[in-house]
């Protein structure tokens, strides 16, 4: 203690000031000063199998564009993520570019949080909205300007253990599932792969958890099945139709009750089950597929059963947006559109996660094609579930939460099928007398 | 206090008034000038302006910014998913309240007799406290909850969804909020326990009181104002709760947990509506206010009683 320092208090200052100086200049570093690459600030949510495709193809094109540098920033999925968003956004100092759910555009603010897309500079970088699917390309407009570049749908599909269908007699000559038609259907074939696999349930998928929205995916997935709407066309006024919501939800607490479905499972549980092999079929978004890839599960994949007259599934589709800037640098905006027309021209790179292209010339490309199971539930795209255009929609939005609550307790038999329906039917009530925090009339 | 001591010698009191009083325009405004800056600056205005905040439409973006009067007030009062988590934040005030008092004084008596390494109960008790709220909510949340292979069911060997049930799921949270800041109060009352003269005891011991009767008319009155202190610090504290509770559950599951300051973050930035947010925090304001004044008159009652 009383031994003099060893440093002295000035060099001990400078030092840290320097330490300060580098740790502040840090994140900057592969654009330091004098460089002359353009650096892009990219923020997403896209973690596990789905990061780790995003980031090889952020690689590839830094490898091809040495002159930009796209700064990665890969943020929590869900309600936190869309905070960030507004927050950053409502401030003007933003990111350049963002991942997004499209359904949720109607919510955040366009022309406040969002910045319309430059569509010359789109064009410039070889985009055009012909190239786009139709549906997609018309959800990406609010009021006929463009706020969204699509890139993806990802639909909800049904994954499937080839080993225990293979047992249980379920797949075709081509070892492909044989695709069930109506209830008597789908339950006969996970009674014979129940029967296979000693008793327990076949089927899996989110039921219960933490801000689940699972229970929301599979009932909206089913119910426009058979033709049911949730809102009127203009999205103001509740349209149910009871009877065939009814009869879906006492369709999913069947499956609980006959122990065709495990029904007291979270989302990490389900897909562990699957994974593991302790489960014949999951449903869920088609983006686990890498993560079951990975850890070598004997599986494919193929489209949501059609069960109440079509074969619709519950979507939505990634999309870039321009978070709000109040000074945007044109090079860096020109830069930004490069990347991503990179992103969307190679779409083919990113369906390896499961997700089908929303540009077009992508779906046919040959490369795109052989990607097993990938490209086998594609012919979904034009049967897509979307969510209503109404302000509360959309990814992890106030309408999954609340549909997620209200019929998780009918899946675990908690609650009956009308006590379900009733709390749906109360919570979007709630939700359209609640005023839109981002009238239309405020849009610029 | 005042009513009942001695009054000092008459002729003294005007002398020492008035130079108080000069004392005080001279120089004491001065002096507190930074802090009451700050003060308003920093508080009075912001309450001001959330107040105007929380009579208009305004968005997360300060867009849509239309006065709407009690508008949002009258949506609250009207919102169930308000009255849950108002409901929420009082449920959880009574359940972590009483344990929070009673294990520290508790604990605090245990190791006040304790005559062996006090320093390891002491930091046993008061350890949780110094950790971060996100450590502990990850704590609980990857070792001690999970219904599959955490330390309680594996332990007990029972299968209870501790976080996913919404039946048990405040339980779990007044669970881990008494683990973690128990120790808080452990102090406290260690500190007035050492501060209680040890010739009572002695005095009480020939009058032949057995150990009861010391813990009850010696201990526990001498530690009355302590125990009011703390019992307010804690009410204020547990109409607070955020952090753990979002971190753990998010307000699940089935709204069973979700407090009202996470209802009003919730509807002003995940739900973008800035105004009707504010209107939600100015309800959660009165009723601090109110348990505030409540205590208040207790405290000055109590004060008043004592002397």
């Amino acid at each position: 203690m009383q031994d003099p320092p060893p440093i002295s208090r000035r060099l001990l200052l400078g030092g840290s000031l320097a330490l300060a100086g580098a740790a502040a200049t840090g994140c900057a570093i592969p654009v330091g000063l004098g460089s002359s690459r353009t650096r892009v600030q990219y923020w997403h949510f896209l973690g596990a199998s789905d990061g780790i495709i995003m980031n090889k193809m952020v690689q590839a094109f830094a490898k091809d564009n040495p002159d930009i540098f796209v700064e990665e920033n890969v943020l929590a999925w869900g309600e936190p993520y869309y905070t960030k968003i507004a927050m950053a956004g409502s401030g003007g100092r933003s990111p350049d570019l963002a991942t997004f759910h499209l359904a949720r555009l109607a919510g955040i603010g366009a022309g406040q949080i969002l910045d319309p897309i430059n569509v010359k500079l789109l064009e410039e970088a070889g985009l055009r909205g012909a190239d786009f699917s139709p549906p997609i390309w018309e959800r990406a407009h609010l009021d006929g300007v463009l706020y969204a570049i699509p890139f993806d749908a990802h639909p909800m599909v049904q994954y499937y253990n080839t080993d225990i269908c293979g047992k249980a007699g379920l797949l075709g000559p081509d070892g492909k599932l044989k695709p069930t038609k109506g209830v008597d259907e789908l339950v006969a074939a996970l009674g014979k792969a129940k029967e296979v696999m000693g008793g327990k349930p076949p089927l899996t998928y989110d039921a219960l958890g933490i801000g689940t929205v699972g229970p929301w995916r599979v009932w909206y997935s089913l119910y426009p099945q058979s033709g049911g709407t949730l809102l009127s066309d203009d999205g103001t006024k509740i349209a149910i139709d009871d009877a065939k919501a009814l009869e879906v939800l006492r369709f999913m607490r069947r499956l609980g009750q006959e122990g065709l479905c495990d029904r007291r499972t979270d989302y990490g549980a389900s897909v562990a089950n699957f994974t593991n092999g302790q489960a014949a079929f999951l449903w869920n978004g088609d983006w686990e597929t890498t993560g079951l890839k990975e850890r070598k599960t004997p599986f494919s994949m193929t489209r949501f059963p059609d069960v109440f007259g079509s074969g619709a599934a519950q979507a939505d589709c990634h999309s870039f947006v321009l978070p709000h800037q109040r000074n945007r640098d044109p090079e860096v905006e020109r830069a930004t559109y490069r990347f991503i027309a990179y992103l969307v021209k190679n779409s083919a790179d990113w369906a390896v996660a499961g997700h089908v292209p929303a540009y077009l010339p992508a779906l046919e490309e040959p490369e795109y094609l052989a990607l097993q199971p990938q490209s086998e539930y594609r012919s979904v795209i034009t049967e897509v579930s979307l969510d209503p255009q109404v302000w509360f929609a959309g990814s992890a939005s106030r309408l999954w939460l609340e549909f997620g609550q209200a019929f998780s307790p009918v899946i675990t038999g908690d609650r009956t099928p009308e006590e379900g329906l009733a709390a749906a039917k109360a919570a979007l009530a709630r939700l359209l007398s609640a005023p839109d925090p981002f009238p239309a009339e405020e849009r610029q | 206090m005042t009513s009942t001591t001695v009054a000092p010698p008459a002729t003294a009191a005007p002398v020492a008034q008035e130079k108080v009083r000069r004392g005080w325009t001279q120089h004491g405004l001065l002096f507190v000038a930074p802090f009451l800056l700050i003060y308003l600056a920093f508080l009075v205005w912001p309450t001001v302006l959330g107040f105007r905040m929380s009579l208009s439409s305004v968005n997360i973006a300060g867009g849509n910014n239309h006065l709407v009067g009690f508008a949002n007030y009258a949506e609250a009062f009207a919102d169930p998913r308000m009255w849950r988590s108002l409901w929420n934040t009082l449920v959880f005030t009574v359940l972590s309240t009483v344990p929070l008092v009673l294990l520290g004084l508790g604990f605090a008596l245990l190791v006040h007799h304790l005559r062996f390494v006090q320093w390891l109960w002491r930091l046993s008790f008061f350890g949780p406290f110094l950790l971060p709220s996100a450590v502990v909510s990850l704590l609980w949340l990857q070792m001690i909850y999970p219904p599959d292979y955490g330390l309680i069911n594996g332990t007990l060997g029972t299968k209870t969804l501790w976080l996913a049930d919404p039946s048990v799921a405040m339980w779990s949270m007044v669970l881990t909020t008494v683990w973690w800041t128990v120790g808080f109060n452990f102090l406290l009352y260690l500190a007035a326990l050492q501060s209680i003269p040890q010739h009572l005891y002695e005095a009480a011991a020939i009058d032949g009181a057995s150990a009861w009767d010391k813990l009850r008319s010696i201990t526990l009155p001498l530690l009355g104002r302590t125990t009011a202190l703390i019992v307010v610090l804690q009410l204020l504290a547990s109409l607070k709760v955020f952090d753990q509770i979002y971190l753990m559950t998010a307000g699940g599951p089935q709204d069973s947990t979700r407090p009202i300051i996470e209802y009003a973050y919730d509807v002003g930035f995940t739900g973008y509506r800035t105004g009707y947010a504010s209107a939600v925090s100015y309800i959660l304001f009165v009723l601090i206010v109110i348990v505030s004044l409540a205590q208040l008159r207790l405290f000055r009652k109590r004060a008043e009683v004592s002397s």
